[in-house]
């Protein structure tokens, strides 16, 4: 198990030093820092600098396709986007889509893992099958879901469900929200497999051992031993899930394009139909600075609990 | 759930010791016929997963007409003919872009996280821990919140459908995963090693290839290829940023979009083609999967 804390921690300067010994401390400070530094600094240049600009952009005016129409307008873009129906609505749908999708994913990733996690024959092959939906590339699997599997008159589901009576049905237009987030839980059910997987290979046989000893069926063991176990792993995997699920927009873009209608226009599609299809600058800028401010607050306060809790059990 | 025990919920483990089955280690015939039913429910799950994969695969080899059929075509003489009608379409420079943006950002991926996750675990830094939440909070910023500077910056710098704009930016998304997983498997190295070596009087460069380098190297290895996998299978800064001269595999795929009533058989080979090096890649390196995924925290 990784840890947060430091391995070796550098001691801070006491206040007696001589000048010679503090430049000396500080010297080797650089010294340590120096090999952090390109990374740093690629970092700070690629991620933060982008969102600076998208800050500025945010107070212009400014449309994309009338060149040299940009004019400062403070927060008029701020007041739209809190007005702008579209917006909460996506919000909305971004929250339904994530949360459906790594909650789904999760119950299916326990269960799928308990199963793994006892010896049969082919197991590895399981293993195998079980992970290929998380690496088929993502726009892939869209098409593959919107066409051969939910197509109305030639999908393999119409044709699954035909004995008993369910025909024609246009899945991806008649139940487009289910549609997007049933793909997604194919592709996640792995992720979230293998991180519970994980921990359940890494409780010590000796627990189960004694619980077993001291009377305990398998579903208590199961309650009362390997649950709070497993509690951390489940707890990373919804937090990580939710942090790459936020962001979807491969799915939506070949499933749906957002419709119908709105119906599955999540905040990142909604972004980007503003940026390239209004070209309105400004106006997804502000939508872009509002969305971060509200991710970051989501999910550095989810980060910190859970790093914490790892790092606490190893200390 | 074997059949011989009641289901109790309500009491703790150590409370209920006088229900316990005496003989519990030994195999009964119920316990025997509850294992082939989970065996066989593991494997029917596992197929119904990878069915999906499966009929994209098989629907690669089929007729446009046996794709497209009610019912579904089971079985077919196989063709090439999707893979040939892929190709003629133009999917090489694709492909290649891919491999150009993909190959190349892991390299430079793997070059700025490796000291980085030194300076962050063998000789530590100040204030460790938020430089690690600096790097794993960049995974959090939305990409479509920042994606109208990054448009209107490649413009203004000539990069606009460039593949380095990918390279860069792939980077860039790559790095914080990079950094912490390289960190878990700095992390594994022995301080007693470190100190042996350094009491031996080894220097620098000598520590850092034989004590180092080999506890490190199987890291490198899979943090590059939880890059390549990350990077390969991209679409938002593809599709946004990039064109005619540097669009990438995912792109080539949404030519598919409007076509797709007759081109079933087609849209599958391109989409086996697409996913087949990750995919790949990805069953070579299960075991380092679940560490890449979990940012080094699980192993």
């Amino acid at each position: 198990m990784s840890t947060v804390q430091t391995a070796e921690r550098p001691t801070p300067a006491p206040a007696s030093m001589t000048p010679e010994m503090k430049k000396a401390v500080r010297r080797t400070g650089w010294v340590r820092r120096a090999p952090l530094m390109p990374a740093l600094i690629f970092a700070i240049l690629v991620t933060q600098l982008p969102f600076l600009l998208t800050i500025f952009y945010s107070l212009q005016s400014w449309n994309l396709v009338r060149p040299g129409s940009s004019e400062f307008v403070g927060l008029a873009n701020y007041v739209n986007v809190f007005a702008d129906s579209t917006f909460r609505g996506a919000a909305l749908r971004t929250i339904l889509i994530t949360g459906g999708c790594v909650l789904i994913a999760m119950l299916f990733g326990v269960l799928l893992a308990i199963l793994l996690d006892r010896p049969f024959r082919g197991r590895g092959v399981v293993r195998t099958l079980l992970i290929t939906p998380f690496l088929v590339m993502p726009v892939a699997g869209a098409l593959l879901w919107k066409t051969t599997i939910f197509d109305p008159l030639f999908g393999l589901l119409n044709f699954v469900l035909s004995p008993f009576g369910v025909d024609s049905v246009a899945w991806v237009s008649q139940y487009p929200m289910a549609a997007v987030i049933t793909a997604l839980v194919w592709q996640w059910t792995p992720f979230m497999m293998l991180l519970v997987l994980a921990g359940l290979q890494s409780q010590g046989k000796d627990v189960l051992e004694a619980s077993a000893t001291d009377g305990a069926n398998r579903w208590q063991t199961f309650r009362w031993v390997t649950l709070p176990h497993l509690r951390r792993y489940i707890e990373l995997g919804l937090l990580l899930g939710s942090i790459y699920v936020v962001n979807t927009f491969d799915t939506i873009y070949m499933m749906t394009q957002g419709g119908p209608g709105t119906s599955t226009t999540n905040l990142p599609f909604y972004l980007y139909q503003r940026a390239f299809l209004g070209f309105d600058v400004g106006q997804a800028a502000a939508l872009g600075v509002v969305t971060v401010i509200g991710t970051i607050i989501v999910a550095t306060v989810a980060m910190r609990l859970i790093f914490r809790s790892f790092s606490r059990e190893d200390s | 759930m074997n059949a011989s025990t009641e289901l109790t919920s309500g009491p703790r483990p150590a409370e209920s010791r006088s229900g316990a089955p005496a003989g519990r280690r030994k195999q009964t015939g119920s316990q025997r016929a509850g294992g082939i039913a989970l065996t066989t429910l593991t494997w029917v799950l596992g197929l119904a997963f990878f069915f999906p994969v499966l009929w994209m695969a098989l629907t690669g080899f089929k007729s446009e007409a046996e794709a497209y059929s009610d019912p579904p075509t089971l079985f077919f003489v196989p063709t090439l003919e999707q893979y040939r009608s892929v190709f003629d379409r133009g999917v090489l420079p694709y492909l290649l872009n891919s491999v150009w943006a993909t190959l190349i950002s892991a390299i430079l991926v793997i070059v700025l996280a490796t000291p980085a996750a030194y300076a962050l675990s063998i000789k530590p830094v100040k204030r460790t821990q938020d430089v690690l939440f600096f790097f794993i909070s960049t995974k959090m910023l939305p990409v479509a919140a920042v994606i109208v500077p990054l448009y209107v910056a490649a413009q203004q710098l000539s990069l606009a459908d460039n593949i380095w704009t990918l390279v860069i930016l792939y980077t860039a998304m790559n790095l914080p995963i990079a950094v912490w997983m390289m960190r878990s498997f700095f992390m594994e190295v022995p301080k007693e090693m470190l100190e042996a070596a350094r009491v031996d009087g080894a220097t620098l460069p000598q520590m850092l290839r034989q004590v180092l380098m080999p506890v490190v190297l199987p890291g490198v290895a899979a943090t590059a290829l939880i890059c390549l996998i990350f990077s390969w299978n991209e679409f938002f800064f593809a599709v946004n940023l990039t064109a005619a001269r540097a669009a990438t595999v995912p792109v080539f795929l949404v030519g598919f979009i409007t076509s797709e009533g007759l081109y079933w058989a087609q849209l599958s080979a391109a989409a086996t083609l697409a996913s087949l090096p990750v995919i790949l890649a990805g069953w070579a390196a299960q075991k380092q999967l679940v560490r890449g995924l979990s940012m080094g925290a699980v192993k």
